[in-house]
């Protein structure tokens, strides 16, 4: 029982590290090319230092996620080998997709990081597009693997494994649109607005720099239309569990009583009558099963579920008003708000979309449980024998926590690089 | 040919292929650390220079491997990754010290001191990935790893805890560094910069004769079955005397200084000592106990990951080939990315 708790933490201690990266792999090239474009258009040299400083953090980043996915790839089957082994090649057909685009994407980081002066601008630019189009084709293609462990499909489940296996039917199965696109979204999202935090903090110890009033007006429309995008999303992604896992729903909303117009409950006690039956289904009146109505061994970790779900919720709410609040403006003055109190409120919510896309995460993965393969395969049988699975799980652990300190370190000082006067540190500062 | 026989061949194409290119960027680390002499500076400025664009390409080929293992014999997957946990795993964490120093150390030129720490990370972890990769290999054509029915009976270490599956560690390290040491001479720009790694690969390729004779040896009581295909097997021998004939070309081009033929001399040395050991424990893919037919998914599972490989070389090849476009050796420019 301990070794299946200690590889259950390593698999999530692997992805919670590995997703973050992954979310800039797919976004910090985005960011990239809309700067390098800025520069061109406007010849104007900060926005070119800042594609070019997104570049490198790309560069970091993305070499980081590339290594931690190679973990993945591997820990997949060091620690589930009973659900490869089974149900490997019913998932082969996206994960080798997913091989497809993050080979491109490699390749063309190669060409925009090291080709500067050896392509023609329009390949170098083409590249850069490359490398954002394979990051989204790659999350896309991983989304769909998740999808199809909470809602198996493509072939017939025998006690000796899958038969009548249909890798097309498999890789789309039901809630792949909505999974999809709500992950797709959140790796904008976190990303935009982890850069708009970053040069907020910037911008309130130096007010007039400009490299990072433009960095600013670079990540804050990404960072403003994912934010009001995902909660729809979101919630069409809300009514497929509704059907589709309806105990995972429970478990979300911390809801034990079978009940027709079932409210939805906020923290401290608030009570929206009929609301979690109108957004379940759209309906006032719909029937909301309760945990109490599944067997107690397939609960997923309710507390946890719940508070995760909350989490998610909360602070997907603070983003989208934050970004109501800066589109009033922008809209009133013709330009993106710099006044003290939105700089740091855009400070503060730097961090948000990471808290939101590690939560949302942990939403489904806890809310699956006690399943792999949903209905199917429970994580117990999947299991791998071998002993003393704690001895990994705490090198990993040690070397995740060095893994991560030195990138923030590292980032810190690609930072640095840009401050304005004397706080500019030596050597690397504007050393293109 | 059967849809399994065509992913075995892709399989083993997908190992060649990261002999060949992520090797030979191991082989890169193992000549940092080993970096001697009055141009000891330069010759790991050439080493970061050659692997810089192209290491992360290089890498993912293990990965485009590993897919099409589990997706294309899953049960062979399962196997090795119980069979073999401790030695990937440390392998896993050699690949992620590799990739993370190396991309520390280039876009983040701090003071020597700095440099040169994350620059030793780099190469230790350089030498320790290829030696348990060889040691992995090793243990699967040894017929150690023994399976009854989808559990591995044989334990967690004796199958790879032999003196054959070491000897095939150390030539896999032989080889990459032999690989490494080719591709600069190369690469380099300099005449002496040339030489310097001339006589490295020279070296390395004594190293690479003596540990394969090691192994040969090794593999008659270590590996009976791999024993039996090397010496019995028709198309074994024809993969021999190809693999013969490519060192010593290697060798002689090397010797005469024509460095751009003797790149591809010893890439298909390289290549061809890993089609032979794929050959020689044909049809096995896990000896004695796991077959190709046995280990394969399911007839609709092969052909859509055929369709996915073809449509994946599309997208792939032409991008890889404008990529080594682009960075073909040429004189080193002065401002590096990442100062």
């Amino acid at each position: 029982m301990a070794d299946l708790l200690y590889a259950r933490a390593q698999m999530g201690l692997s992805l919670a590290f590995h997703i973050v990266f992954a979310a800039a792999g797919v976004a910090l090239p985005v960011l990239m090319v809309l700067s390098d474009l800025k520069a061109r258009r406007t010849g104007d040299s900060d926005y070119r230092l800042l594609s070019q400083k997104l570049a490198k953090g790309t560069a970091i980043l993305f070499a980081v996620g590339a290594v931690s996915g190679t973990v993945l790839s591997f820990e997949l089957g060091l620690l589930w080998p009973e659900f490869m082994g089974q149900y490997g090649e019913v998932i082969g057909l996206p994960f080798s997709l997913e091989g497809v685009a993050f080979f491109t994407e490699a390749i063309f980081l190669g060409i925009y990081l090291y080709g500067r002066e050896r392509v023609s601008p329009g390949l170098h630019l083409f590249s850069g597009i490359m490398v954002a189009v394979s990051g989204a084709a790659s999350a896309f293609f991983v989304t769909l693997v998740n999808t199809f462990m909470n809602n198996p499909s493509g072939f017939t489940a025998t006690a000796g494994g899958p038969t009548d296996v249909q890798p097309l039917v498999a890789m789309f199965s039901p809630g792949w649109q909505y999974q999809t696109s709500h992950v797709l979204l959140s790796c904008y999202q976190a990303s935009a607005f982890a850069m708009a935090g970053i040069h907020a903090f910037v911008l309130l110890r130096h007010p007039g720099a400009a490299f990072h009033r433009k960095a600013l007006s670079v990540a804050l429309p990404l960072a403003c239309v994912t934010a009001l995008l995902q909660p729809l999303v979101g919630d069409l992604s809300a009514k497929h569990v509704a059907r589709a896992q309806p105990v995972k729903l429970a478990a979300m909303e911390s809801h034990f009583e079978t009940e027709r117009g079932a409210p939805l409950r906020l923290g401290g006690g608030v009570e929206i009558p009929k609301g979690l039956s109108i957004l379940a289904f759209a309906d006032p009146n719909a029937e909301v099963k309760g945990l109490n109505d599944f067997p107690r061994d397939e609960w997923p970790p309710v507390p946890k579920v719940h508070l995760a779900f909350q989490l998610m919720v909360g602070t997907g709410s603070l983003m989208a008003l934050l970004a109501l609040v800066t589109l009033a403006q922008r809209w009133r003055k013709k330009a993106w708000p710099d006044g003290k109190g939105m700089t740091w409120a855009w400070l503060l919510a730097g961090p948000l979309g990471v808290v939101a896309l590690e939560a949302g995460w942990l939403v489904t993965e806890w809310g699956r449980q006690p399943w792999i393969l949903r209905g199917v395969m429970r994580t117990a049988e999947a299991v791998t024998p071998v002993p003393h699975l704690s001895a990994p799980f705490w090198t990993f652990t040690a070397v995740y926590l060095f893994l991560g300190v030195t990138v923030v370190f590292l980032m810190v000082r690609q930072v640095k690089g840009t401050l304005p006067g004397p706080l500019a540190s030596g050597g690397e500062a504007h050393g293109h | 040919m059967g849809t399994e026989t065509m992913l075995g061949f892709a399989v083993a194409g997908t190992f060649v292929l990261y002999a060949l290119f992520g090797g030979a960027d191991f082989g890169g680390g193992v000549w940092d650390l080993l970096a001697s002499g009055p141009r000891k500076k330069e010759q790991r400025e050439l080493i970061a220079h050659a692997l810089g664009p192209v290491w992360e390409v290089n890498h993912i080929w293990l990965i485009v491997g590993v897919v099409l293992l589990f997706a294309g014999f899953p049960r062979a997957f399962a196997v090795l990754s119980v069979a073999l946990h401790v030695p990937l795993t440390l392998l896993l964490l050699g690949i992620v010290f590799r990739g993370a120093a190396f991309t520390f150390r280039t876009y983040d030129t701090r003071g020597d001191a700095v440099q040169r720490q994350w620059g030793l990370v780099f190469s230790i972890a350089s030498v320790m990935a290829p030696v348990l990769l060889g040691l992995c290999v090793g243990a699967v054509a040894s017929g150690n790893i023994r399976v009854e029915g989808r559990t591995v009976v044989s334990g967690f270490f004796a199958p790879w805890l032999t003196p054959f599956a070491w000897t095939v560690g150390a030539l896999a390290l032989c080889l990459f560094a032999f690989l490494a040491a080719v591709y600069l001479t190369h690469e380099a720009p300099t005449p002496e910069l040339r030489e310097d790694f001339r006589k490295r690969a020279l070296g390395a390729g004594v190293a690479v004769f003596v540990a394969a004779l090691a192994v040969l040896l090794s593999a008659r009581e270590g590996a009976p079955r791999v024993w039996q295909g090397l010496l019995h097997e028709p198309f074994a021998l024809v993969l021999h005397a190809g693999t013969a004939l490519a060192a010593v070309t290697a060798f002689a081009l090397l010797w005469t200084r024509r460095f751009k033929w003797a790149r591809v001399a010893a890439a298909t040395q390289a290549g061809l000592i890993v089609l032979g050991w794929a050959a020689s424990q044909h049809p096995y893919l896990v000896v004695p106990d796991i077959t190709l037919s046995g280990a394969a998914s399911g007839p609709t599972a092969q052909r859509m990951l055929l369709v996915a490989l073809v449509v994946g070389a599309l997208t792939v090849l032409p991008s890889l080939a404008l990529l080594f476009r682009v960075f073909r050796p040429g004189p080193l420019p002065s401002t590096r990315m990442g100062k």
